[in-house]
C-alpha cells in the first residue's frame, strides 16, 4: 500500500513539473468549468443507461438464440444453422461503430412506413446486433462446456431433447459463461457513447458540446469520471464472480 | 454364435437382443449378440473391456443405434425401430453410470424429482414425497437437499440409483457402477443392488465385480469380442466354465 502511494505521489510530482502541465491543468482539469458542465453531464448519461438497459437483454436472447440455432444438429435444421453462423461471422467482423453507422444512416433513408426512424433506436438495434454475434459465441462455449455424459444422463431419464436443453444443459452453461457475460456487459456500457456519432445527446455528445463551447476539454474528463464510476463496481462484481464459479468447479470436480 | 441358448425362451423373454451389430469408426464392438432376459431376473454380463458390455447396455437403452440386429422390450416395443419413441423407452428402461453424471446445479431431490416431474408429469408435491420416501430408503434422507459436491462417491452412486428408479423402471440396466469408487464404497452401493434384486426388478448389470456376480445373478453372461460366448448360472460358469477364453479371463479376474 505503501509503495502504490509513493508510486502515485512520484508520478504526480513529475507530471505537475512537465512545461506544459499548467495549461493542460486549465484545459482538463477547470473546477469551475466542472462544476458547471457535470449536471449537464449526468443528464446526458441517463441516455446511455437507457440505450444500455435496452439493449442488454434484447442481446441475451438474441445470443442465447443464435447459440442454439448454431447447435443444432438435425439435418432439416441446416438453413437455420447456415444463418446464424452467417450472423456471427458477418457481425463479429465489422467494426461496431460500422454497424452504428450503416444501420443509423442506412435504414431511415429506406423511409420504411412502420418503422421507427430515431436516429437513438437504430443505434441501440446496432448495438445490439454487434453485441448480439459475441455473445451467441460466449453461449456456445458455455454450451460447449457442459459435459456430454450430462445430456445421455437426461435423455436415459426419458427426457426429450428441449426438456434436456432446458433443464440440464443451459442452467449449467449460463452459470459457466457469466464471468465472459459480465466482461460484455462492461464493454457494452462503455460503447453505448458510440451512438453519439448518430446525433443523439448522450454523455459523450454532450460532452463534445460543452467543450467546443469554452474550449475546454473538462467535460470529456467528467464524462470519463461517469464511466469508470460505473464500471469499476462491475469489474469488482464480475472478478468476484469468477473466483466464485472457479471455487465451484474445483469442489465439483473433487467430488 | 452364443455357446448356449438362455433359460428362457423368447415368448416369455422381457428383453430380447437378436443379432446385434455395432461398431464405432469401423471397429465392431458387437458382432451379432443375442441374449434373452426374463421378467424379474437378474444377469450379469462379465468381460473385458472392449468385449462390449457397456455398448450393449446403452443400446438397450436407446443412446447408441445399432448398425443391424433387433432389440425388443416386452414383444412391443421395438428399440432399433427407426420410428420408435425413445424418451418412452427410456421411461421403462433405467440406467446407472459409471461417472453418476448426477445434475451439478441442482439438489440431490431436485435430481430426483426432475424426471417424474417433466416427463410424468407427476404434481410437485407428490413427487417430493415419492423421492424423499426413495432417497430414506437408500441411506440418504439427510442429503436430499445438499448438492452433489457435497457428496461422496458411495453416496452420489446411491443418489443416481435413486434417480433412475424414480420413474419406475420394469428393468434396469447398471453399467459398472462401481468402478469409479474407493473400495471402501463399492459395498454400500453394492447392497443397493442387492436389494433392489430382492425386491424383484429386472436386472442387466455389467461388472467387475466377480464375488458380486457370483452372489447376486441368476445369469451370468460372459461376453467376448462382441458375442455373448458362454453363459449359465454362477455357480456352473465360475467354476467349471465351458470355454477355454472364459477360464483365461476368469484366472485373470482372480490375480487381480
Amino acid at each position: 500500500m505503501a509503495s502504490l502511494v509513493g508510486f502515485v505521489v512520484v508520478i504526480s510530482l513529475l507530471v505537475s513539473r512537465t512545461p506544459g502541465w499548467p495549461a493542460v491543468q486549465e484545459t482538463f482539469f477547470n473546477g469551475e468549468e466542472f462544476v458547471a458542465t457535470f449536471p449537464g453531464l449526468l443528464e446526458a448519461f441517463w441516455l446511455n443507461v437507457r440505450i444500455f438497459l435496452v439493449a442488454e437483454p434484447l442481446i441475451l436472447v438474441l445470443g442465447l438464440l443464435v447459440a442454439l440455432a448454431r447447435n443444432l444438429r438435425a439435418p432439416v435444421f441446416l438453413p437455420i444453422r447456415v444463418l446464424a453462423t452467417a450472423y456471427v461471422d458477418v457481425f463479429r467482423g465489422i467494426p461496431t461503430i460500422l454497424v452504428i453507422f450503416l444501420l443509423g444512416f442506412g435504414v431511415p433513408a429506406l423511409r420504411l412506413q412502420g418503422v421507427p426512424n430515431e436516429a437513438v433506436f437504430w443505434g441501440t438495434m446496432a448495438l445490439v446486433l454487434s453485441y448480439g454475434a459475441y455473445v451467441a459465441e460466449v453461449f456456445r462455449a458455455g454450451i460447449d462446456s457442459v459435459h456430454p455424459s450430462q445430456r445421455m444422463a437426461a435423455r436415459s431419464l426419458g427426457l426429450s431433447a428441449f426438456q434436456t436443453d432446458r433443464h440440464v444443459v443451459l442452467p449449467q452453461a449460463v452459470r459457466n459463461v457469466v464471468p465472459p457475460l459480465m466482461n460484455d456487459f462492461i464493454s457494452l456500457q462503455k460503447d453505448t457513447a458510440l451512438v453519439a456519432v448518430l446525433g443523439p445527446i448522450e454523455v459523450l455528445r454532450q460532452a463534445q458540446i460543452d467543450a467546443s463551447f469554452n474550449f475546454n476539454y473538462t467535460p470529456y474528463v467528467g464524462a470519463a469520471l461517469i464511466f469508470i464510476s460505473l464500471t469499476i463496481p462491475m469489474t469488482r462484481l464480475a472478478d468476484w464472480l469468477q473466483a466464485r464459479t472457479a471455487r465451484r468447479r474445483r469442489a465439483g470436480s473433487m467430488a | 454364435m452364443t455357446a448356449e441358448a438362455g433359460p428362457s425362451s423368447a415368448s416369455t423373454a422381457m428383453l430380447e437382443v437378436a443379432r446385434v451389430w455395432k461398431s464405432f469408426d469401423g471397429l465392431s464392438v458387437l458382432r451379432g449378440l443375442d441374449l434373452q432376459v426374463s421378467r424379474h431376473e437378474a444377469v450379469v454380463l462379465i468381460g473385458a473391456s472392449g468385449s462390449g458390455k457397456s455398448t450393449l447396455l446403452r443400446c438397450i437403452n436407446g443412446l447408441e443405434s445399432v448398425d443391424a440386429g433387433s432389440i425388443t422390450l416386452d414383444g412391443d416395443l421395438e428399440v432399433t425401430d427407426l420410428d420408435a419413441d425413445l424418451d418412452r423407452l427410456r421411461r421403462r428402461v433405467g440406467i446407472v453410470f459409471q461417472s453418476y453424471n448426477l445434475f451439478p446445479h441442482m439438489s440431490v431431490i431436485d435430481n430426483v424429482m426432475l424426471a417424474p416431474r417433466k416427463v410424468l408429469g407427476v404434481p410437485r408435491e407428490q413427487a417430493r414425497r415419492q423421492a424423499a420416501a426413495l432417497l430414506a430408503r437408500f441411506g440418504l434422507a439427510d442429503k436430499a437437499d445438499e448438492f452433489p459436491d457435497r457428496l461422496s462417491g458411495g453416496q452420489s452412486q446411491r443418489a443416481a440409483i435413486v434417480r433412475a428408479l424414480a420413474m419406475e423402471p420394469e428393468l434396469m440396466l447398471f453399467d459398472e457402477i462401481t468402478s469409479a469408487l474407493d473400495p471402501l464404497l463399492v459395498s454400500e452401493v453394492l447392497d443397493a443392488v442387492r436389494d433392489l434384486r430382492a425386491g424383484g426388478l429386472t436386472i442387466v448389470m455389467a461388472t467387475h465385480e466377480m464375488q458380486f456376480a457370483r452372489d447376486v445373478a441368476d445369469r451370468v453372461c460372459f461376453l467376448h469380442e462382441g458375442v455373448v460366448l458362454e453363459q449359465g448360472p454362477p455357480e456352473a460358469l465360475f467354476t467349471a466354465p465351458r470355454q477355454q477364453q472364459t477360464a483365461d479371463f476368469l484366472a485373470r479376474a482372480r490375480r487381480a
